[in-house]
């Protein structure tokens, strides 16, 4: 009896479309994941329980495990107000040229006195050799002035939109004293409510706030 | 779909005793590619950490007169101490100096959870006095920025309300307690 001969068919499969699929995602992927902003210095965050998403464009005061003080003001409208308004409150002396590049740096971690000199060195100064804004003397606690030109420069806007900025990100090893310190400075400019930046974790389980998670209820802020 | 012309272009005449080279496809196997394409996606799926910061809102008190301050029970105040070293110190009620050895206790972070809830569950529930419970934090000098956090989301996790706990600094008296329990303790 004769059979239909069933034709054998080539078991290749051409690879160009799954090629371009792998490729095409591997791309999208590359570009969509959001580069980190540049950090002063690497500093670890302490974990808390908090679910509220950090707002990106933020007024960042940074403490370092050595206790140093840097300030990042991620919106680029206010920065060059914030900077004029020192200037000229805290007599610096800075031309507009010096302003101009003191606008372009990423974050502010020098002494009021010596930001002229850094401004005019002809290389940057290494993040970890920067000596930070002092705040130790209470008496001469320099981030209360940069706070207050930061105040000043959203007088005109609501309290609580600037307090919805206002970051705190210390690292999980710096001193509580410094931290102290950088609160006094908020204090001292009327500033009672900041948010501090932290690593998300989830609820130990079986804990209240596990429980009430779970009830559906929102957590306690 | 994507394939190269393969013949040779033009019509070159060549000679009988030209050889004819052997015409090589340029159909190239793709499957090491695809498979070196989902690995990288992989790789950078897997290595992408998703660490979204968060943000704990912090409520500062005004710096009040004496006269103003609050007032809480003595019975409802339980008083957490961060030290050097990851350790915490609490006491319940008013420290004096006959009761500092009694009611001063050492204890660590993983253990105040529990410490916390205790005196929490001491007041029955639907007591009226329980909404006068009170946590007052007090940070050593000694103690690190991530201990005071630390202890602030212990509240949140234990579900103490807000304007039930407050950081307050710590006085003399206290210091020289840890000191001397730490030195006890031998912790550096």
């Amino acid at each position: 009896m004769g059979r239909a001969k069933i034709p054998r068919k080539s078991t290749n499969i051409d690879m160009t479309a799954m090629c371009d699929v792998a490729f095409l995602l591997l791309s999208f992927f590359i570009l969509a994941t959001k580069q980190k902003p540049p950090e002063a210095v690497t500093v670890t965050a302490p974990a808390s329980v908090s679910t509220k998403a950090a707002p990106e464009k933020s007024i960042l005061i940074t403490l370092t495990k050595e206790g140093k003080v840097f300030l990042m003001i991620g919106e680029d409208t206010k920065k060059k107000e914030i900077l004029n308004d020192i200037n000229t409150t805290r007599a610096l002396g800075l031309t507009p040229a010096e302003i101009n590049k003191l606008n372009r740096m990423s974050f502010i971690g020098m002494p009021l006195g010596k930001l002229k000199a850094q401004l005019n060195l002809s290389s940057a100064i290494p993040p970890d050799k920067l000596e930070g804004i002092p705040i130790r003397d209470s008496a001469n606690n320099e981030l209360v002035y940069w706070l207050r030109s930061v105040t000043n420069a959203y007088a005109g806007t609501s309290q609580s939109e600037l307090e919805k900025i206002l970051l705190v990100k210390g690292d999980g090893e710096a001193l509580y004293p410094d931290f102290k310190d950088i609160k006094m400075a908020l204090k001292k400019n009327e500033i009672f409510k900041f948010k501090i930046v932290t690593n998300s974790e989830s609820a130990p389980v079986g804990s209240e706030l596990y429980k009430a998670n779970k009830a559906g209820k929102p957590g306690a802020e | 779909m994507a394939e190269m012309d393969t013949s040779s272009g033009g019509g070159h005449k060549k000679g009988p005793g030209v050889k004819k080279p052997k015409k090589l496809s340029t159909r190239v196997d793709l499957t090491p590619m695809v498979d070196l394409g989902f690995l990288l996606i992989t790789f950078f799926v897997f290595t992408t950490t998703m660490s979204k910061p968060t943000a704990m809102n912090m409520n500062e008190p005004k710096d009040d007169k004496v006269e103003n301050q609050l007032k809480v029970k003595e019975s409802a105040v339980m008083t957490i101490l961060l030290g050097k070293g990851n350790q915490v110190y609490y006491y319940e009620g008013i420290l004096t100096a006959d009761n500092a050895s009694e009611i001063f206790k050492s204890t660590n972070f993983k253990d105040i959870r529990k410490i916390i809830l205790d005196k929490r569950n001491s007041v029955p529930d639907g007591d009226k006095s329980k909404s006068d419970l009170m946590y007052i934090i007090k940070a050593d000098t000694e103690s690190k920025f991530g201990n005071a956090i630390d202890i602030l989301d212990e509240m949140q996790i234990n579900g103490v309300p807000p304007g039930h706990y407050a950081e307050v600094d710590i006085n003399d008296v206290e210091k020289l307690l840890i000191r001397k329990t730490e030195e006890a303790n031998g912790i550096k």
